[in-house]
């Protein structure tokens, strides 16, 4: 069964249309690698699956369950239940690109706060989960004290990982999660989303590392001008690229 | 009739206010580009007197200060006349008001300024040294119109502060715009009135007040990018 | 002073014999209007930064008016000024209430400081990054959850060195209080100046205390600032 399906989705900016149509079929254990030029519509598209942007057409249904939307005075589709639209993001954990951890809280209270107050946890859950995912992305018991603002870009964004782990979600979403990273830092945000990948967790991951896409990716969809102008497995779209506009973006990324 | 025939004396209270605000910020400039002078200095005496002052000024109330002063200065001049064998001296309200006031926002005047002149990147004043201007040069030239730059809003907060302050100096005597307030009130049984009024006028004297601040601020904020967000 | 201290210093710090004066009420207005401030001005500036013009707007006139005026002024608003309505002293309760220089001196205190709280706090939240904001909407959190565990704890703790300075400007506010007969320090120290004309002692001693209390709250909110501030330090090298 599909984990994430979502249908023909249409965003506009005033007169500006930025997703022309976009559909994605996730099941689970599937790691989908949306890549592009910027301008193509790629980050849009990932946040109008947890309605952080408002799309103004489309469905999207996590797990069978469509969510239930209406139309507000701009044309756009909001969720018409608050609590529906709360329960779907708490399933479908974002990584973005700036990390946005919540400053005022050390390591382990930006992982357990969710969880106790989103999902309704107990205290002892909350830490026994946080500390197991704080492992996992590689982080000892000495960094759960600290302050994000006393750690480096790369440890960040483990955390945040970790924070996003930490919900169990159905499906977890990347916002360009290494994008804001010094180079030397990237391979260690890598590594930790290829482990996850491994252990066949759903991920839609926006992102501009062409290794990651290709290598640990089942599916790979290329966006440009808000539509998919290829997409399929990645040996596919790697090996034998068929639209132009793909091959002149790879050899220029590439470079 | 214009406030019940109060307009008036309303009228020349407000400027009274107006002019003690006025006076105290001139004598508070003053002690404040003097009292940043002193905390830069490297002399430790004069350190240490300005630190002293700012510390003592700016923890205690400025009414008890103006009190403390208004009192103790009345009292040392009766000391003084009458050892001089004159006629007592009674001490001018409005005198002391300026000079009370102007003493107590000297201190904070005095931060102001110290924070503003390190404000100063130290390679505005070697880029004057550099090209040959003298020491007084770089000073009037660089320094000071960039200080006076980074202080502006701190004195714009100094100066609103202040004003309303200079209500209190009807306390001790001054024929200010809350006394004529309080006198009309009494006189006409209309005290809840008169009261809105006190508190119209200075409603009109912040605001244009923080109008003007502002129009100085964007005018004196040429060449300073703000951070965008 | 020796002889001043003597003689008064009970009343400056807590009686003058028949009721409470001198620090005791200082710190009673104080501790009574910062709470009230505290407490009603989060709602006020959560109102304050709403898109909403209808919430808005009436508390930006309401800070605008208590920020635009002085405190004595407010004072005499509520105490002289109330009072000589007759409506006030038709009705039973406003008459009780408005009678009382207590009442009316807490209740300028706290809708002033109150006022001055709200635009330090609005500002707060108006500098919460948005990123953290969106996570919380990106983990599910409902609007009331977002404002009780993201927003206000980060805006509470980034207010903090503003909020500390408006307390101690409060707590030198106080002492307005004694025009409607309040018996705060400085009423002690009129009184003593009064009896003994020794003016310089009497406001001297009155000066010294609110010099402690300034330097026992500067140290307080200094390791307020310590505790609730370390996220925003600079990393130990």
């Amino acid at each position: 069964m599909e984990k994430l399906v979502v249908k023909d989705l249409h965003k506009s900016y005033g007169s500006h249309e930025v997703l022309k149509g976009i559909s994605l079929k996730a099941k689970a254990g599937d790691v989908i690698s949306i890549i592009g030029s910027s301008g193509s519509g790629k980050s849009t598209f990932l946040r109008c699956i947890n309605f952080l942007e408002k799309p103004n057409a489309g469905s999207i249904s996590l797990s069978g369950v469509d969510i239930s939307l209406q139309k507000n005075k701009q044309g756009e589709l909001i969720p018409s239940d608050q609590k529906q639209l709360q329960a779907m993001r708490s399933k479908l954990a974002m990584v973005f690109q700036h990390f946005n951890l919540w400053g005022h809280m050390t390591v382990l209270e930006n992982v357990i706060e969710a969880p106790i107050h989103v999902l309704g946890l107990s205290r002892d859950e909350a830490i026994a989960r946080a500390e197991k995912y704080l492992r996992k992305v590689g982080l000892d018991a000495q960094a759960q004290a600290k302050y994000p603002a006393h750690m480096s870009g790369g440890q960040q964004q483990r955390v945040a990982i970790a924070r996003a782990l930490a919900m169990e979600p159905e499906v977890m979403l990347f916002d360009e999660p290494t994008s804001a990273l010094d180079p030397e830092l990237v391979g260690e945000v890598l590594k930790v989303m290829q482990t996850l990948a491994e252990e066949g967790r759903t991920m839609i991951v926006v992102t501009h590392e062409m290794s990651f896409a290709r290598n640990v990716s089942n599916h790979v969809m290329f966006l440009h001008k808000g539509l998919v102008e290829e997409e399929g497995h990645p040996d596919e779209v790697f090996g034998n690229t068929k639209s132009e506009r793909l091959k002149a973006f790879l050899s220029g990324s590439l470079k | 009739m214009f406030l019940d025939g109060f307009g008036p004396i309303i009228l020349d209270g407000a400027w009274v206010t107006l002019e003690l605000a006025v006076m105290s910020l001139l004598v508070s400039f003053v002690i404040g580009l003097g009292g940043a002078g002193a905390k830069l200095s490297s002399n430790p005496l004069l350190k240490g007197i300005a630190t002293l002052y700012t510390t003592l000024i700016r923890g205690v109330p400025d009414l008890v200060l103006m009190l403390l002063i208004f009192y103790s200065l009345q009292i040392g001049m009766n000391h003084l006349t009458e050892w001089q064998g004159l006629e007592q001296i009674n001490l001018n309200p409005f005198v002391s008001g300026v000079f009370t006031l102007g003493f107590i926002y000297g201190a904070y005047f005095t931060e102001t300024f110290r924070g503003a002149f390190l404000s100063v990147p130290k390679g505005q004043i070697e880029a004057g040294i550099a090209y040959g201007m003298s020491g007084w040069q770089t000073f009037s030239r660089i320094q000071f119109p960039q200080v006076m730059r980074f202080a502006l809003p701190g004195i714009s907060n100094n100066w609103q502060v202040m004003l309303k302050a200079t209500a209190l100096v009807s306390i001790i005597g001054l024929s200010d715009v809350v006394k004529a307030s309080i006198d009309a009130g009494k006189s006409s049984y209309k005290v809840f009135f008169f009261t809105v009024v006190a508190g119209a006028i200075y409603l009109i004297l912040t605001s244009v007040s923080s109008l003007v601040l502002m129009w100085l601020e964007r005018r004196y904020s040429t060449g300073v990018r703000e951070a965008e967000l | 002073m020796i002889d001043i201290i003597q003689q008064y210093w009970k009343a400056f710090l807590w009686t003058d014999g028949y009721h409470l004066s001198g620090l005791a009420v200082t710190m009673w207005l104080l501790v009574v209007s910062i709470a009230f401030g505290f407490f009603a001005s989060i709602p006020l500036a959560i109102a304050r930064v709403s898109r909403s013009k209808w919430l808005s707007r009436p508390v930006w006139l309401f800070s605008y008016v208590f920020r635009g005026t002085p405190l004595y002024i407010q004072l005499l608003f509520f105490y002289t000024g109330m009072y000589s309505l007759d409506i006030v002293r038709d009705v039973d309760i406003l008459n009780h209430f408005f009678r009382e220089g207590y009442n009316c001196t807490i209740l300028a205190f706290g809708l002033n400081t109150c006022a001055y709280t709200t635009e330090i706090f609005a500002g707060a939240i108006k500098a919460t990054p948005y990123g953290e904001i969106e996570a919380g909407r990106a983990y599910g959190m409902n609007k009331f959850t977002l404002y009780r565990r993201v927003i206000i704890p980060s805006a509470l703790r980034r207010a903090l060195p503003a909020y500390s300075n408006e307390v101690i400007l409060m707590l030198h506010a106080t002492t307005v209080a004694f025009t409607a007969t309040v018996p705060d320090i400085l009423k002690v120290a009129r009184d003593v100046n009064a009896a003994t004309y020794d003016s310089f002692n009497a406001f001297g001693l009155a000066a010294l205390i609110y010099l402690c209390i300034t330097f026992i709250l500067v140290a307080l909110f200094r390791k307020a600032e310590s505790k609730w501030l370390a996220h925003l330090r600079p990393m130990k090298a």
